[in-house]
């Protein structure tokens, strides 16, 4: 009883502090001075006619850099939290039999799913698109292959090999732009090209292309260590 | 009343209705999933809430296009920084809930239940 009368205490003082915010909240007119700035020099500076990519992996490209990071990390981390109560068990995995229906449409699905991933990355720069949803794109492909097909193994290294080559590859294209442009990330060391055409934005592109890489074989990472231990339960 | 049948205002009262759900559920489940699910709804209700701080009025994607002509982009779009910023929260927020399922996984596998009642070995 006590247990409840805390948490409806609670749980009204979180809507009381919060209720002000919100009766309060009016929405703005006009864009604040930062960001009337990215809007006004982005397509010129950058090139991309997407602003939140130009804002994602340009101006904050750095934040971006740390987010592709922590996603790693927290890969690396499931992979081996899984990996260790795999190891002292050897039993056979059991499965249960897929429907029909499934293995006859993933054959038919996830070959589009992987092309939309790769066309969902590739125009990051013109459409509300980029490498992180056409990774997640790409990883629900991978989920469809796990439900219709869970007896498959996933090539490890070759997932370890795109994850590592894309990873660097991002950060060679910052250097390069550290180098040959005015910064880190600055994406003008290649030619801009016309706005809102496909190869346009300089490096925007490319570096798009790695982030979906590496979040698409990150999260297949991620999707592989949880099946291998569905047998542990 | 009218003030508050805005999109943005909507759009900030559901971002917050789904916070107090995923608070709720955070302190009142007792199964260990159903805590995961609790995380992710309230890291759902806070990117809608920034998102919905983001838009100003009668405004459209920060995108340029037919629609939007780069002369005219500073008063024709939406705030493209929160935006950016929530796209980095979400995968964060998916990297975090893998990381608790992970963990949920492991301990299920340790005493075999998913109550949270069942783990009292950091209880005082």
């Amino acid at each position: 009883m006590i247990k409840k009368g805390l948490l409806l205490i609670l749980l009204v003082g979180f809507v009381a502090v919060i209720s002000g915010l919100l009766i309060n909240f009016t929405g703005s007119n006009e864009l604040n001075p930062l960001a009337s700035y990215y809007a006004e020099k982005g397509p010129t500076e950058v090139g991309a006619a997407n602003l939140v990519t130009a804002v994602v992996i340009t101006y904050r490209g750095f934040d971006t850099l740390g987010e592709v990071t922590i996603l790693f990390i927290a890969a690396a981390i499931v992979g081996f939290f899984l990996k260790t109560m795999n190891a002292d068990t050897n039993r056979p995995l059991r499965l249960r039999k897929t429907s029909e229906i499934l293995e006859t449409a993933s054959t038919l699905l996830v070959p589009t799913i992987f092309m939309l991933g790769a066309y969902i990355f590739v125009n990051g720069h013109l459409t509300p698109g980029g490498g992180f949803q056409g990774g997640a794109v790409i990883a629900t492909g991978v989920m469809m292959i796990i439900l219709a097909r869970p007896a498959s193994q996933f090539n490890h290294k070759l997932i370890s090999v795109l994850e590592s080559i894309s990873g660097i590859g991002f950060v060679v294209m910052g250097v390069l732009g550290l180098v040959l442009a005015s910064g880190f990330l600055n994406n003008a060391f290649l030619p801009l090209g016309k706005l809102g055409s496909l190869l346009s934005a300089g490096a925007i592109p490319i570096i798009y292309v790695f982030i979906g890489i590496k979040v698409g074989s990150e999260l297949t990472s991620i999707l592989d260590s949880l099946k291998e231990n569905q047998n542990e339960i | 009343m009218a003030q508050y049948l805005t999109l943005e205002f909507i759009a900030m009262l559901t971002g917050f209705i789904l916070i107090i759900i995923g608070l709720w559920g955070m302190i009142t489940q007792k199964n260990l999933i159903k805590l995961v699910i609790g995380f992710s709804l309230f890291d759902t209700g806070l990117n809608i809430v920034i998102v919905s701080m983001a838009y100003v009025k009668n405004s459209t994607a920060p995108i340029i296009d037919k629609a939007v002509d780069v002369s005219q982009a500073a008063s024709k779009i939406a705030d493209p920084v929160p935006q950016a910023l929530v796209l980095t929260s979400i995968v964060i927020g998916l990297g975090v809930t893998a990381l608790m399922l992970a963990y949920v996984l492991r301990m299920y596998r340790e005493k075999k239940s998913l109550d949270i009642n069942s783990y009292t070995d950091l209880r005082w």
